[in-house]
């Protein structure tokens, strides 16, 4: 076990490991756009390009929630050296989620997609999720983290503790009008799971201050 | 015309899978009419004339899967039977289909429905009826001419197809059975067999699945008791071997492989309408100024047919079925009635 975390913790460390990250995460996100100009998306290739860019974003999501258990399971802190490019595939893929929705549902027109975010209370709910991902994403780079202090960069960043539960909200509401809650369960269960651990980690801090 | 010349392609197709050759338009008649219709569509007939080209266009475009049996139905006289607009491919029709007991993605009925029995089918008729009776698939066949009509089917998603049903106005059956007086509604029961259809029994919704009519949209003669499409009889994932089509009203309104109706004085609890009464009603009309808290009912796309980024199509109000369904709902509050 030493030996492979030893040859984990290098190659997470080569120069290249960045590219072959951010290569990994775009590659699903390539393979939809090829899909969609090569008409390979399905009978309904709108509604496969909003399903399937969603997916990706959840997944993304429980990605990088799941770097910090990770690393203090294996003890590899070479993994956080690719949280934040997790961090922005996640903003990439809701991005292209959004792009999608108001692209291919609603025609780019912006007083319709108004209207409807605050018709229906599920896309009202996405949005907010995707307004707190935009501030993350804004204040991703390290003079961001210089301007703002890292006291104060690091509470804002807690703020993806409100993205996940507005993205299972969101997924939660627009599954609720088929009744289909299989992979709402799946990914709300991950991700519970990933929080529960933080939230004991920090139960564990402060015990450990208190004595 | 482009897709005159892959229709010729198709026909060898259905020819080498072995149909009678009788039923096959001979070639000499066939590119004799080709020209017809190019000579029509290139302006030169009349608006009536015209209109019959488009039809004989559509009729080009119509085939099935080459594989199940022929089940060929005269053209329906029935008012609004043809809608003149492009058929949808049979390949996207019986691909993409919401048929629950075969799974919940869009893509598993096509899967998972060869499992489906179909034969021997019978349909029981209970309730208040003068003549209470099981009939067989065989006889129900038989009990009025089959008719083809085109129509628009609407999914409350919001996705729209246009396709050739085989039936005749469920009207006829109606009539057979004699309902009594006290008839006020009609229910349609769905096969549910666990062995054969393996989501019955998942939790999304109660089982069997049960759709249903009032009793005058029963007997509406565009209301179709179906038995095939494009020319064929009806694949396993589009409700074989007989299913409703009520095109003014959204798909899940429309039950498939049925084997029971119910005639009733009181309305009956429906799947959808029973999972989520404030989302599905029970007359779950196509109605554009009606949004579902899911999906916008205003617009539409139309499959296989508009592009990728194509805009949304302007749903009609009853799927353009107005004309002749409206008078059924004169005086009722649509908004609160949905």
């Amino acid at each position: 076990m030493p030996a492979v975390r030893m040859v984990l913790q290098r190659l997470l460390l080569h120069p290249w490991a960045k590219g072959w990250v951010v290569l990994l995460c775009a590659s699903p996100g390539a393979y939809l756009v090829y899909g969609a100009f090569t008409e390979s998306l399905g009978v309904n290739p709108a509604e496969t390009l909003i399903r399937q860019t969603g997916d990706l974003t959840i997944r993304a999501l429980c990605y990088v929630l799941m770097v910090t258990p990770l690393k203090d399971l294996f003890k590899m802190p070479a993994l956080l050296r690719h949280r934040r490019t997790l961090g922005l595939a996640v903003l990439a893929y809701a991005s292209l989620h959004l792009l999608s929705y108001a692209w291919l549902d609603m025609g780019l027109e912006l007083e319709d997609i108004v209207a409807d975010v605050f018709k229906r209370p599920f896309i009202f709910v996405g949005m907010a999720g995707f307004v707190f991902l935009a501030a993350l994403g804004a204040t991703s780079f390290n003079a961001a983290i210089k301007a703002m202090g890292p006291k104060r960069w690091k509470t804002l960043h807690q703020a993806v503790y409100v993205v996940v539960a507005l993205a299972v909200l969101h997924f939660y509401w627009m599954r609720a009008g088929k009744h289909r809650f299989d992979d709402v369960i799946f990914y709300g269960g991950i991700l519970a799971l990933l929080l529960l651990y933080r939230m004991v980690q920090a139960l564990r801090y402060r015990m450990s201050r208190l004595s | 015309m482009s897709f005159l010349i892959l229709n010729a392609t198709t026909q060898d197709a259905v020819k080498s899978a072995g149909v009678v050759p009788s039923e096959i338009t001979s070639q000499r008649i066939y590119l004799k009419r080709r020209d017809l219709v190019a000579a029509m569509a290139a302006g030169l007939g009349g608006v009536g004339l015209a209109s019959w080209a488009s039809r004989e266009a559509m009729a080009q475009t119509q085939a099935g899967s080459g594989k199940l049996a022929a089940l060929k139905g005269q053209a329906s006289k029935v008012s609004g039977a043809f809608v003149m607009e492009k058929v949808t491919p049979y390949s996207d029709a019986s691909s993409y289909n919401n048929f629950y007991e075969f799974g919940t993605d869009k893509a598993d009925p096509a899967k998972n429905a060869h499992t489906l029995q179909t034969s021997p089918w019978s349909v029981a008729i209970e309730g208040a009826v003068k003549k209470p009776m099981r009939v067989g698939l065989e006889d129900l066949l038989k009990w009025s001419a089959m008719e083809e009509r085109i129509y628009r089917m609407r999914c409350v998603e919001g996705w729209s197809m246009v396709i050739p049903w085989v039936g005749y106005s469920l009207a006829e059956l109606i009539k057979r059975v004699e309902p009594l007086a006290s008839a006020k509604y009609v229910s349609f029961v769905s096969q549910a067999d666990p062995k054969t259809m393996p989501f019955v029994g998942s939790a999304i919704l109660d089982w069997p699945y049960v759709e249903g009519l009032r009793m005058d949209e029963a007997m509406h003669p565009l209301t179709l008791l179906t038995f095939g499409m494009y020319g064929e009889v009806l694949p396993n994932q589009s409700g074989a071997p007989l299913r409703l089509v009520v095109p003014w009203k959204y798909g899940f309104k429309s039950a498939k492989s049925i084997v029971k109706i119910v005639f009733s004085d009181k309305q009956p609890p429906t799947a959808w309408n029973k999972a989520a009464a404030n989302e599905y009603g029970f007359y779950s009309n196509v109605n554009p100024n009606v949004d579902h808290p899911r999906w916008s009912q205003a617009t539409e796309r139309r499959l296989g047919e508009d592009g990728l980024f194509a805009k949304r199509r302007k749903t009609l109000m009853f799927n353009g079925y107005e004309e002749q369904v409206a008078s059924l709902y004169a005086g009722m509050d649509l908004k609160r009635n949905f």
